[in-house]
């Protein structure tokens, strides 16, 4: 990675499947790149995969019923081909996450201080109290108030907010190169959620590492991100800088999430949403999956999957209204939005 | 810690109370006169009437109560009307031998329980799960007086490799921890361990596979933790719970099991209990209940005392 354009993370044509009672296309060819110290934002409802993105590249997933195919690297290292000792000594070193509800995604019989002293012991060769000594600065350093008693308590014993920030210290323990952040302000409150996300965005300056966050929140996506990428039935639909999503929505799909915001609402003012629901996913879409909740769908749309639309760097539709546009050239000036 | 332990001995003696007061009541509950079996056939009514006062029967209920728990208390148990022998020293020793035997049947069913219980639990629906599943339903099911018998026909009657009956060669009941007497202990330990491991390796397997379905074993996954690290996590967690079972389970050996003593003749508190109840031997009956009963309160308390210091969610204050 001594090459600054290089890519961190590269996702290509990734495709999950879980079959058992019935079978889930859950990702479908999905395409994600990310810069090192970029923090890339995946916005989409429950069901899209977002998290699933995220446990595909820790391989999380249930093994016996989880099928993968496509390529994931991170920093060049072939996720796909990674298994036992190399995989485990690349999560949490390479590639670590914080999760959506810290109260159970800590080990309840415990320490806070046991648990990240033992991630640090796990990939780095220092005694029990050097890594006690880790995990007591990565208490200081998520602004854990008196971290020295923090570190003998339990789990149960801390609040939500000050869970997830010991849950970002142990993430952040052994300096990955990139986070995964699955919804990690979903269950707090709503102040403590706009701490945790300053806490994270100062921590990914300090810290110079990539960050995938998921999250279903627009507002928190505007917060925390660099670029936001939408999801939908398992593939990303839009793709752009925060500015270009927020000012200039491409997908229907995005204009709809982007409507259905409640900020600005004012009383009484009915209160926009998308019709339909999500597809179910048990066979692999071959047309587009939103065009039975779109509006602007023609006859094409159900027949064959839409084409990806590339109109400036980093930014992709995969719409068929992207048609009629005029090629994006440098100096010219981003239509209006309509 | 200490207001808890303290607290824990305090709960110990209303609920001693208790059980003395239902072992009393139970006996006294039961139709058959006691003195029938030590009276002469034809003994006339200001005999039979004697022979009641001499016991402290004809009193009223309340006082006999009294009397036997104020001499309890002391460790006067009485002395058994068949035999005439203090109750407390049949009783001691009929415990320390069935002690004995709960304790062989506790290193025999423990251990492959739990060892049994992870190994379902971590193999969750698959064949091996199913395996060690069938077998532990098996061994619950199973009236165990009867696979006491079966293991007789088959190791002593059929094989004879193991003696069947007694503790000890020659019908000796002085224990010994040798070859000759260990012998004996073989076959009713084994019997006596299959329900307790059934039970544990049924509770293990619900443990384990409840522990590793949740969210913090992915987290322990993604922190780079080898199947062995995970494991360890596991067993922590599994632990408290498991030692409440087998301290239940610890209760029910102690207590001795009626038929598995009487199926092989082993001198111990069941043994006991079931000579005493069919010759309605009253004190022998309510001193044997009373030590089994406290052994199971006993048992608890110890799980009670042990849990908090594997358990930190449960408070020590």
């Amino acid at each position: 990675m001594t090459d600054p354009t290089a890519n961190l993370l590269e996702i290509e044509n990734l495709e999950v499947r879980f079959h058992g009672e019935r079978t889930v296309h859950a990702i479908n060819g999905l395409d994600l790149e990310l810069k090192s110290g970029e923090v890339m934002t995946i916005l989409g409802e429950s069901g899209s995969g977002k998290s699933v993105t995220l446990k595909a590249l820790l391989k999380l997933l249930p093994e016996r019923r989880t099928a993968m195919s496509g390529s994931m690297t991170v920093g060049g290292i072939d996720v796909m081909a990674l298994k036992g000792r190399a995989l485990s000594d690349y999560r949490g070193k390479t590639v670590s996450m914080i999760f959506q509800e810290p109260a159970l995604a800590l080990d309840p019989v415990y320490t806070i201080g046991d648990q990240i002293a033992e991630a640090v012991m796990r990939h780095e060769r220092v005694s029990k109290k050097d890594a006690l000594a880790r995990a007591l600065d990565m208490l200081k350093r998520v602004r854990i108030p008196s971290p020295e008693s923090r570190l003998k308590n339990y789990p149960h014993e801390m609040s939500g907010g000050m869970r997830q920030r010991a849950m970002i210290a142990l993430a952040l323990a052994c300096k990955p190169d990139l986070l995964l952040a699955d919804e990690p302000t979903t269950a707090l409150d709503a102040t403590v959620q706009i701490q945790v996300l300053l806490l994270l965005r100062e921590l990914q300056k300090e810290f110079g590492m990539g960050i995938v966050f998921v999250t279903h929140d627009i507002g928190v996506a505007v917060e925390i991100s660099d670029r936001i990428a939408v999801m939908y039935a398992g593939n990303i639909v839009e793709e752009g800088t925060v500015g270009e999503i927020i000012k200039d929505p491409r997908h229907p799909y995005t204009k709809g999430l982007l409507a259905s915001n409640l900020h600005d609402a004012d009383a009484g003012e009915t209160l926009s949403s998308i019709p339909g629901s999500p597809p179910p996913l048990d066979v692999k879409p071959d047309h587009c999956s939103f065009a039975p909740r779109c509006a602007h769908a023609e006859e094409r749309c159900l027949s064959a999957l839409p084409p990806v639309f590339k109109p400036g760097p980093g930014r992709r539709v995969a719409c068929i209204l992207e048609e009629g546009r005029a090629p994006q050239r440098l100096g010219q000036r981003l239509p209006e939005p309509a | 810690m200490l207001a808890y332990t303290l607290q824990r001995l305090l709960y110990v003696i209303p609920v001693a109370f208790g059980v003395s007061v239902i072992c009393f009541m139970l006996v006294h509950i039961a139709p058959g006169d006691p003195l029938t079996a030590v009276m002469p056939i034809d003994a006339t009514a200001e005999q039979q009437a004697a022979m009641r006062a001499e016991y402290g029967f004809d009193k009223p209920l309340p006082v006999q109560f009294a009397i036997w728990f104020g001499n309890a208390l002391q460790g006067d148990l009485g002395a058994s009307i068949a035999t005439g022998r203090s109750v407390s020293s049949e009783v001691s020793r009929a415990v320390g031998n069935t002690l004995i035997l709960a304790f062989a049947a506790s290193l025999i069913g423990f251990p492959l329980g739990i060892f049994f219980g992870f190994v379902a639990g971590i193999f969750k629906d698959t064949l091996i799960d199913r395996a060690v599943t069938a077998f532990a339903i098996t061994g619950v099911s199973v009236p165990n007086y009867w696979l006491g018998i079966v293991l007789v026909v088959i190791f002593s009657v059929t094989l004879g490799w193991l003696p069947s009956t007694g503790a000890g060669p020659g019908g000796s009941t002085n224990w010994a921890w040798d070859f000759e007497h260990l012998r004996f202990i073989i076959l009713p330990a084994v019997t006596l361990a299959v329900v307790p491991m059934g039970i544990v390796t049924r509770t293990v397997r619900a443990l384990v596979g409840d522990i590793l379905s949740q969210d913090f074993v992915g987290a322990l996954r993604a922190k780079g933790l080898s199947q062995v690290g995970v494991l360890r996590h596991v067993v922590r967690n599994v632990t408290p719970t498991a030692l409440s079972v087998v301290g239940l389970q610890l209760g029910y050996l102690l207590g001795g099991s009626i038929l598995i003593e009487t199926v092989f003749n082993w001198p111990g508190t069941g043994f006991l209990l079931s000579n005493a109840i069919f010759q309605r031997d009253l004190p022998l009956l309510q001193g044997t209940i009373l030590v089994l009963a406290l052994f199971f309160v006993f048992a608890n308390l110890i799980v009670d005392l042990l849990q908090p210091l594997v358990d930190p969610r449960i408070k020590r204050g």
